[in-house]
């Protein structure tokens, strides 16, 4: 225990690096935060530093175990540390909407309880926007990536924290080499989003800002109306493509970098099948949209339903319209899509479409014994045997998920939130989504809720990025006896 | 370096475990068994392949473009010997090291051909570096083990010409209770140099006025001829062994026992399966051949074990060797060894009941590692299960470098690292504080703690 906290004192010591960044905004714009920022980054420092020299003596190589712990109490500990610049720079703003801020920041779910963005100073902003990047591709990764002193420890942490039900794929031999190629992916799509975001027609203040939150499929935006603000179309395009390239497994685009050649898309069945689904997705509800006479033209109707539907299912949670003056059946489809479509390995939240094709290809399989009783037929995803420990493993992560999203909704509406708002915004805030409809719809914010609530939605957004088991596993008995 | 290890077998993993402790390094290993190999990333910074070894499609998931090394340690010698051959031929993997157990592959070495330097097509054999048999270092090993009674570990330095000897001092020995300068006056011609000693688990750095205590653990080298000599100097002259038991007719215990009977030991071979003992007794010469239970009181009473001078349990199950080599103690045997994989058993009995553990990866482990260090390295040997290192190193460079033109005692030397000797040519040089090292001088050292290894490497390289 005591040599998680350890560990989790150099985390907080070099977390305060990521002070920089917003630092250095201040500077450039002269907002007057720098000395706001400073002594947070010293906050975060000492605090770290107090933890790591306190538990010096318990040095020792992380255990399997000791990964939950720390990836848990980590997500936990940063969030609220970085409240400390909102808290200042924002009078007025309690504690419990500053920790869902930055939760909501780190967790990438791009949900905003702030009102007035265009007027925050750039540099909170862009302290919202850096903590949606560090938590895109995982702030453990990226610790694993930097400290090599973990060990094997390092494989048990990213374990924990990486998305997606085959974990065990090591990219390269070691895993602080698997980490910081991960990193280095991210920070090269991501330096391609700032300059088509700038050509499109942003600010470079805006273009940093945006390719953060669309890399890391975050959602958070420098104005109150999100993109809708630009009401330019190249953006939407720009903004559209990153989306997808986000919501695809980084260890592809790793591959496709390494081999210098496409192919590692090609027999990528994950990828294909998300493709295809948000295609017929959005061909489907915007023919809806358009017959039902929302928007005059087809293509206006096109335009908004593939930026919406899109960042959504993507959980990004951009929006350009608010969707929830369609017809309910419309935010409804893209809810539903925020919990299927992005890949392993991706800065998505959700099932993923791994564990959803494994769910059908298992429920095909079932149906196939029905008919031949005696057929042998394994699961396969891609031309790939998934391992029925897999399979089990899905099972078992879908029944918690939705139970995890049963179990909140009936919280939030024992709270007094109607069944509309409290569904969608439990489905929104555990998938990374953002927006829901209704109370938390995309003309209003999480605003609007009371403190209880915020602290569910809060709770769901960190189940929803460690995916329920590494979390979960913290509140059974066995995992504390000795 | 690149290295992928094919096999997960005992010797692949701790070769994995070995290799990845460097930082260096970069393990890859293949097995066909899926769940051995999450067991084994769970355990150590490694990536893992699942299928078969000698196929192309599994080579290059596994980064075999890129590899500099190739391990080939799966159990079985052709799956082995194909390997390597695909990696050469497809990728041009440069070193290729293959585990080859049976003799009548290793009885015509012409069948592999090191590809130094060789265009891909012109080979005239399997395109492997090196072989290593396992089993028969193992068995090379014991069998020093019962020439020098009383020596912990023998590992051979310039092609046999010298060897380093590790054992225990007990009190008897001319030398226990001297200091080390004394040996000059007890044996005038002999040129030995211990090397280090171990004293209650930590080790000390000997000088001429260190005091040899008794059951201080010694390393010393000394010319082949003269290792007799010193040992005596370390403990009290023990008889020559006569009798053996081997517990264990498997490979290793086979071969032990064909070697010994050569030599005129009188052995005995006690072995579970009946169908087994059918087969080695035909082998045989002169051993017997007992057919039965090595823990079994009777048995072993009944074969006069009191009267043995040497019992080596070599069965595959550690935990049966160990329980056998303490019965025999017991029940009189003079000195008991035991094949024990696990280091932390291995630590756990060396010191007590049990008078050698044999640590059969370690053994194997030196040779693969020679390969791995950078510098011109001839040969490392893995001492005290691991945590300690002797290596022979070519020094190159003109004088004036960090190491060649220089004095032992200007060189600057991680701590606990030591230089011992020098082979210059046909002779042997202990070396002294102001010995100078010449261009292609064959230098031996002792690391006292392995993680300094790489530090001595770039001493080297240059």
């Amino acid at each position: 225990m005591l040599a998680v906290v350890h560990v989790l004192g150099s985390m907080l010591m070099l977390f305060s690096l990521a002070y920089l960044l917003p630092m250095a905004t201040s500077i450039i714009y002269a907002d007057r935060m720098l000395i706001d920022f400073v002594v947070a980054a010293l906050i975060c420092l000492g605090a770290g530093g107090v933890l790591w020299y306190v538990t010096r003596s318990n040095k020792r190589e992380l255990r399997s175990r000791d990964g939950f712990l720390l990836v848990s109490l980590g997500w936990t500990l940063m969030s609220a540390i970085a409240t400390v610049p909102l808290l200042m720079a924002i009078p007025g703003l309690s504690f419990t909407d500053a920790f869902f801020e930055t939760m909501s920041g780190l967790s990438t779910t791009g949900a905003t309880v702030l009102v007035g963005l265009d007027d925050l100073p750039p540099s909170v902003n862009m302290w919202r926007g850096a903590l949606h990047w560090y938590g895109g591709m995982g702030i453990i990764v990226l610790v694993v990536a930097i400290l090599p002193m973990l060990g094997v420890g390092g494989m048990q942490l990213y374990k924990a924290e990486t998305p997606g039900p085959v974990k065990n794929e090591k990219l390269t031999p070691r895993i602080t080499q698997t980490a910081k190629a991960l990193w280095f992916i991210y920070f090269l799509i991501t330096v391609a989003c700032v300059l088509a975001l700038k050509i499109a027609g942003m600010d470079w203040f805006d273009a940093v800002f945006h390719a953060f939150s669309t890399l890391s499929l975050g959602g958070f935006s420098t104005h109150d109306a999100s993109i809708a603000y630009y009401d330019s179309l190249p953006i939407e395009l720009v903004i559209i493509a990153f989306m997808l390239v986000s919501a695809l497994n980084f260890a592809r685009h790793f591959m496709a970098w390494q081999q210098k050649s496409l192919h590692a898309y090609a027999t990528d069945s994950e990828a294909k099948a998300m493709l295809a689904l948000l295609a017929c997705a959005t061909l489907g509800v915007t023919l809806y949209i358009w017959l039902d006479g929302v928007y005059a033209s087809f293509w206006a109707s096109l335009r908004y339903v593939s930026f919406n539907l899109v960042a959504l299912a993507t959980t990004c949670g951009f929006m350009t319209q608010d969707f929830a003056v369609w017809p309910i059946f419309a935010p409804m489809v893209m809810l539903m899509l925020s919990c299927y479509s992005c890949n392993t390995g991706s800065t998505g939240g959700g099932i993923k479409m791994f564990r959803t094709l494994v769910l059908f290809r298992q429920a095909g399989r079932e149906l196939m014994l029905l008919v031949h009783p005696q057929a042998v037929r394994p699961v396969k995803i891609g031309g790939q045997v998934v391992q029925n420990q897999i399979v089990f493993a899905v099972l078992a992560f879908v029944v918690l998920y939705f139970g995890t999203v049963v179990v909140l909704t009936f919280a939030l509406l024992a709270s007094g939130l109607d069944f509309i708002s409290a569904f969608t915004a439990v489905i929104a805030c555990i998938n990374n989504a953002g927006p829901g409809l209704g109370v938390v719809g995309p003309a209003s914010n999480y605003q609007g809720l009371t403190d209880f609530q915020t602290w569910i939605c809060s709770l769901a957004m960190l189940l929803g990025r460690l995916e329920i088991f590494s979390f979960l596993v913290l509140l059974t008995p066995s995992f504390w006896r000795k | 370096m690149k290295i992928i290890i094919l096999g997960a077998g005992q010797v692949g993993r701790t070769a994995a475990q070995h290799l990845a402790r460097e930082e260096a390094n970069d393990v890859t290993v293949v097995d066909t068994d899926d769940e051995l190999l999450r067991d084994l990333q769970d355990r150590i910074d490694i990536r893992t392949v699942q299928g078969n070894a000698a196929s192309p499609k599994t080579l290059e998931l596994a980064g075999a473009a890129d590899a500099d090394m190739i391990v080939a340690l799966t159990n079985s010698d052709e799956v082995n010997m194909v390997a390597c051959q695909v990696a050469w031929s497809l990728f041009g993997t440069k070193t290729k090291i293959a585990r080859i157990r049976s003799e009548a592959f290793a009885r015509r070495p012409e069948i592999f051909v090191s590809t130094e330097g060789e265009p891909p097509t012109e080979l005239s054999g399997f395109a492997v570096d090196m072989y290593v048999s396992p089993e028969e270092l193992v068995t090379a090993y014991i069998e020093r083990l019962i020439r020098y009674p009383g020596a912990l570990q023998v590992v051979d330095f310039a092609d046999g010409r010298v060897r380093l000897v590790g054992l225990r001092a007990v009190k008897g020995g001319l030398l226990v209770g001297q200091p080390i300068r004394a040996i000059r006056q007890h044996i005038p011609r002999v040129d030995a140099r211990v090397a280090a000693i171990y004293r209650g688990g930590h080790s000390i750095v000997p000088d001429g006025d260190t005091v040899i205590e008794h059951n201080d653990e010694v390393f010393f080298i000394a010319g082949t001829d003269d290792i007799r000599t010193v040992m005596a100097e370390m403990r009290k002259t023990e008889d020559t062994v006569k009798r053996v038991v081997i517990a264990g007719g498997g490979n290793i215990g086979l071969r032990l026992a064909l070697k010994l009977e050569e030599d005129n030991h009188q052995v005995k071979l006690i072995e579970r399966s009946t169908a087994r003992a059918r087969k080695i007794s035909e082998q045989l010469r002169s051993t017997i051949v007992l057919n039965g239970d090595a823990a079994d009181e009777e048995l072993l009473v009944e074969e006069n074990i009191d009267s043995a001078d040497v019992f080596c349990s070599l069965t595959n199950s550690e935990e049966a060797n160990i329980l056998s080599a303490l019965l025999a103690k017991r029940l009189g045997a003079h000195r008991v060894m035991a094949l024990i994989t696990r280091p932390a058993y291995a630590e756990l009995m060396q010191s007590g009941p049990i008078d050698v553990a044999i640590s059969p990866q370690t053994v194997t482990i030196g040779s693969l590692l020679a390969y791995v260090r950078r510098g011109d390295v001839v040969q490392v040997h893995s001492l005290r299960g691991g945590s300690a290192e002797a290596m022979e190193t070519i020094a190159h460079g003109s004088r004036g470098g960090k190491v060649v033109g220089r004095a032992v005692e200007a060189i600057r030397l991680p701590e606990g690292a030591r230089i011992i000797t020098i082979v210059r040519g046909d002779s042997v040089i202990m070396a002294h504080h102001d010995t100078v090292i010449e261009t292609d001088d064959h230098v031996i050292l002792f690391l006292a703690d392995k993680r300094h290894v790489e530090q001595v490497e770039r001493l080297f390289q240059s």
